[in-house]
């Protein structure tokens, strides 16, 4: 394993602590003593942080830990499972373009290009508007839409190894194509794919937001943290109670944060650094 | 096990013929390779010496068929390995190994040494996992490494001397019959070198290995092998007893590769001009003879028509015009 | 303010003390294994126009003392002690802005890695020419011509066309040429070469090494050529020096290294290395086992545990260095050729010990 004396420091565990509660929460949240976060309540309208509502409550009287906690819902299913798409897909043929180089990797290079050259914001908003905007859905939309830049990163890292002597070992000892990038390969790709990933994920919880003040994340009432932003921020909200739009807006700054040092910190331990002294 | 410095037995092992190799770039075509033909007897070591970007390595992957020749043959233990079926080409490459310049590349740098050595006998899941790691125990031990202390680490842990041990087990604990050795020792310090081509000495004999040495130092070559090719941008110019090639070089580029040696013996000190500029573009190789180029003595003739490799004497092939005999004569 | 001014060199030709001399240089590095001893107490001397060359293995410390030579090593986790007086001037004592003045005009250096000491963006024109304008103050059609005429001395064909090339368009012979165009550029008075000729083939290797020498006889410049091939010394220099651990153990006139080898490190490494008039297959002389960990050297002489002549004083005590003829020093107890030497090598051939075992089997006898 890495050196002795590779340390991942505090502030990793401190920031993965903060990734495994958001996780925690939003697996428990039904379990967990939380009011419903529908629940209006005309008597506590835009209340102040109380024992009653730890971080107060919204324009309707609804709790606002409890639809932030609700809400990371929507932006880690999207986030993560976005990711899992992109990485399961893009990955792959990343691998293997990166591996086998030529034709396919000539075809399949040409096609992410011109997948990137469309704005991804501007694709999305077209794809969601038309075939509506479930959780699935949106998922499965910034899933393929994070597929190609996968696919750039994996590819890339892969051909970095491709042409080292270890391949061409391999090769020499009658290893097959399918062991040389499962054996070979994917072990030295995984530190950078698993980094880029979770940036990947941050990225995509960006854009949840951002498609909720297009309105098209998830449909309201559902809470997201998009949303709770948006209608922080609509009615006159921000003037009145500040708080609404504040909570989540930190939620999902601290979770950004987390998840770039994780995948940062993650990286540079993993890294192998070559030659001695 | 066969004594010391057997004499090769007459059987080819490896016979090439009229190999090329081509590379594609996005401009041109080069060819790396253009028309080589050798063979190699069972316990014999072949050196084929050349400045970088001759073709020398391009030449040794190809034998192996890691590289696929554009054309030609390559017969390996009585089998023409070019029009092999892929499965079978897989199942008749492991009885041929390689060996690589750069210790650190070669070596998987997220695997345990013990796993990098035993992974041959995982591909071809000969024997159970345990007989598999004792195996690789035991090869570690062979050239010299402690499996117990240094199996379980990884190969950023170590010199490069040692990395190029731990590649030389894992190509032998197939037991291959022919070892092709690319430059296994030009990266590392001459004190390791020398460690590095004892091993490979001892090694030959144990496991009767068949041996081809690409390197660019001629005197190294020369202590690890039988016979030597000098190889000329993409052709063997001259092939010969290695004792034979230094006593009495004929063509005017083996002469040059003897000349530039730094040799600390004040005795050997050999008259013959090093080499004055670069190796031509093999895009683009010279008319007639590739070295009239570089070559002192070019003629005319040597402009026009390229001269083909002639046994000169018993053992001793020559492609050059003029060689080295009868300019003097 | 006394860093304003700019330093005065006395020309070379008037200079009877030594060019280049290093006192007691020590280079440690603080890391979080511990202290590493890179240089521990190097001592040389080199008179204008000639030659020194330092040879170790990788891990000897060679690399790290040119550099510390040059000052090139500022990081604060770099303790250095001693002297290094270039010219009369000391440059250990000399703050980043005077040893601006030293570095191209007055010292240079080769690094090993054409590729990385390279500027890989920029035209090897741009590269010549701007340590021209900037250390000698030419103009941009002066300059240019200079380097015009540099790369033509430095063998390389079509200089005006080359300047428009960048670095990755060069082979590798070719790029040590520009470098060493730049090294001496300026007109540098004493020139550290750090494995100038290491990853080269031989033919080009031999080549930049004629080059290194006539540029050298030309410019009547002092070189330190760094390596670890003992061949590559041999025919170039006037003096060697032996680096072992961070130390120097043997330090004598070239002929003298080859003729009358005091030290068994430098002998093993004189051997190891394959001689063309050696038939095939000679075994050649390897010598067992690493060097030493410089956060934890050995008790005693760095070398022992290697070494087929140690005995038990060896591996207690760390030998001074000695002189067995006028500018021939040495650090051993049992140097190659005494009694001492062949009473040490026998019992430890007969206790089994792998370096006299090795020495034993490839015919080498004290």
């Amino acid at each position: 394993m890495p050196d002795s004396q590779k340390r991942l420091g505090p502030l990793f565990w401190i920031c993965l602590g903060f990734i495994g509660l958001v996780v925690f929460g939003a697996i428990f949240a039904n379990v967990l003593p939380l009011p419903n976060p529908d629940a209006q309540n005309y008597a506590a309208v835009n209340a102040g942080p109380s024992l009653h509502h730890l971080l107060g409550t919204d324009d309707l009287g609804r709790d606002l830990l409890s639809r932030i906690v609700f809400g990371s819902r929507v932006s880690l299913v999207v986030g993560f499972g976005g990711i899992a798409i992109g990485l399961a897909i893009g990955g792959t043929l990343g691998l293997v373009a990166g591996y086998r180089s030529g034709a396919l990797d000539t075809v399949l290079n040409a096609g992410s290009f011109v997948i990137l050259a469309f704005p991804p914001l501007l694709a999305i908003i077209v794809i969601v508007a038309f075939w509506g905007r479930s959780l699935p859905k949106l998922t499965l939309i910034i899933g393929i839409a994070s597929i190609p830049s996968m696919f750039r990163v994996i590819r890339a890292t892969t051909m970095s190894y491709a042409n080292r002597d270890f391949v061409v070992a391999a090769r020499a000892l009658g290893a097959s194509n399918r062991r040389i990038i499962f054996r070979e390969l994917l072990p030295n790709v995984a530190p950078a794919a698993i980094s880029f990933a979770l940036i990947g994920v941050a990225i995509i919880v960006v854009l949840e937001g951002s498609l909720a003040f297009l309105g098209l994340s998830v449909a309201l009432p559902t809470p997201s943290w998009g949303n709770i932003i948006y209608e922080g921020a609509s009615n006159n909200n921000l003037q009145t109670n500040p708080f609404i739009a504040l909570w989540p807006a930190l939620a999902m700054f601290l979770l950004l944060t987390s998840l770039n040092l994780v995948g940062d910190r993650l990286r540079s331990y993993f890294d192998v650094r070559e030659g001695g002294l | 096990m066969s004594p010391p410095d057997s004499p090769a037995s007459d059987e080819a092992l490896l016979e090439v013929k009229d190999l090329v190799v081509d590379y594609r770039t996005r401009h041109e075509i080069i060819r790396a390779v253009s028309g080589v033909s050798f063979s190699i007897s069972r316990g014999e070591t072949l050196g084929l010496v050349g400045e970088s970007g001759c073709g020398k390595s391009t030449t040794g992957r190809s034998v192996t068929l890691v590289q696929r020749p554009t054309s030609g043959s390559v017969v390996f233990a009585g089998t023409e390995l070019t029009t092999l079926a892929p499965s079978r080409l897989r199942q008749e490459r492991t009885k041929m190994q390689m060996v690589f310049q750069d210790p650190i590349s070669s070596l998987n740098p997220r695997r345990r040494i013990l796993d990098i050595v035993a992974e041959p006998l995982n591909i071809w899941q000969i024997g159970s996992p345990e007989d598999r790691l004792e195996k690789a125990a035991q090869m570690l031990e062979a050239v010299g490494m402690d499996p117990g202390e240094s199996g379980h680490r990884r190969p950023q842990e170590f010199s490069g001397g040692q990395c190029q041990r731990i590649s030389i087990a894992r190509a032998l604990i197939l037991r291959p019959l022919l070892l092709v050795c690319d430059e296994p020792v030009s990266a590392l310090d001459v004190s390791v070198q020398a460690q590095i081509l004892n091993l490979l000495h001892d090694l030959k004999h144990e496991y009767s290995l068949t041996m081809l040495f690409i390197a660019h130092d001629l005197a190294v070559v020369k202590n690890a092998s039988d016979r030597v090719a000098v190889m000329y941008l993409g052709r063997i110019c001259e092939v010969a007893p290695s004792e034979l090639l230094y006593e009495e070089p004929q063509h005017p580029y083996s002469a040059a590769l003897l000349a530039s040696i730094p040799d600390p013996d004040p005795r050997s000190l050999r008259d013959g001009a090093p080499l004055t500029g670069d190796l031509p573009s093999p895009a683009d190789p010279p008319s007639g003879c590739r070295f009239r180029t570089r070559c002192p003595h070019a003629q005319p003739l040597c402009e026009q028509v390229e001269p083909p490799l002639e046994e000169i004497a018993p053992g001793h092939l020559v492609a050059c015009h003029f060689p080295e005999a009868t300019r003097h004569a | 303010m006394r860093r304003a001014d700019p330093l005065r060199f006395a020309p070379v030709e008037d200079m009877a003390d030594p060019l280049l001399s290093v006192e007691d240089l020590r280079t440690h590095f603080r890391t979080p294994a511990g202290v590493l001893r890179a240089v521990d107490g190097v001592s040389f001397s080199l008179d204008r126009g000639k030659t020194l060359g330092i040879v170790g293995e990788s891990g000897s410390g060679k690399t790290v003392l040119s550099r510390s030579v040059m000052g090139l090593l500022s990081q604060s986790s770099v303790d250095r002690s001693g002297r290094v007086l270039f010219a009369g001037h000391d440059l250990t004592a000399m703050g980043p802005r005077e040893l601006r003045q030293v570095w191209g005009t007055q010292v240079s250096m080769i690094f090993q890695d054409p590729m990385t000491a390279l500027n890989p963006v920029v035209r090897i024109g741009r590269q010549i020419t701007e340590s021209l304008r900037i250390r000698a103050g030419l103009d941009r059609a002066a300059a240019r011509q200079t380097a015009v005429a540099l790369l033509a001395s430095v063998g390389i064909p079509s200089p005006e066309r080359r300047l428009r090339s960048y670095p990755h368009e060069l082979s590798g012979g070719m790029r040590q040429r520009v470098m060493i165009a730049i090294a001496l550029s300026c007109g540098p008075k004493l020139v550290l070469a750090d494995e100038p000729t290491t990853g080269l083939d031989v033919t080009i290797q031999a080549q930049i090494l004629d080059l290194l020498s006539s540029e050298q006889r030309e410019r009547s410049m002092a070189m330190v050529l760094v390596t670890h091939d003992l061949g590559v010394v041999a025919g170039r220099t006037d003096h060697i020096a032996v680096m072992y651990a961070g130390r120097i153990v043997e330090s004598a006139p070239t002929a003298v290294v080859f003729r009358d080898t005091k030290m068994p490190y430098t002998e093993a490494l004189i051997r190891s290395i394959p001689k063309l008039a050696a038939p095939s297959h000679t075994r050649l002389l390897a010598i067992e086992g690493r060097p030493p960990s410089l956060l934890d050297p050995p008790e005693g002489c760095a070398f022992a545990p290697r070494c087929p002549y140690a005995d038990d004083r060896c591996h207690r005590e760390a030998p001074p260095l000695r002189e067995a003829s006028p500018g021939h020093l040495y650090a051993c107890w049992n140097p190659v050729g005494t009694p001492a030497a062949a009473r040490a090598f026998e019992a430890n051939r007969q206790a089994g010990l792998p370096a006299a075992v090795a020495y034993a089997r490839s015919g080498v006898a004290p």
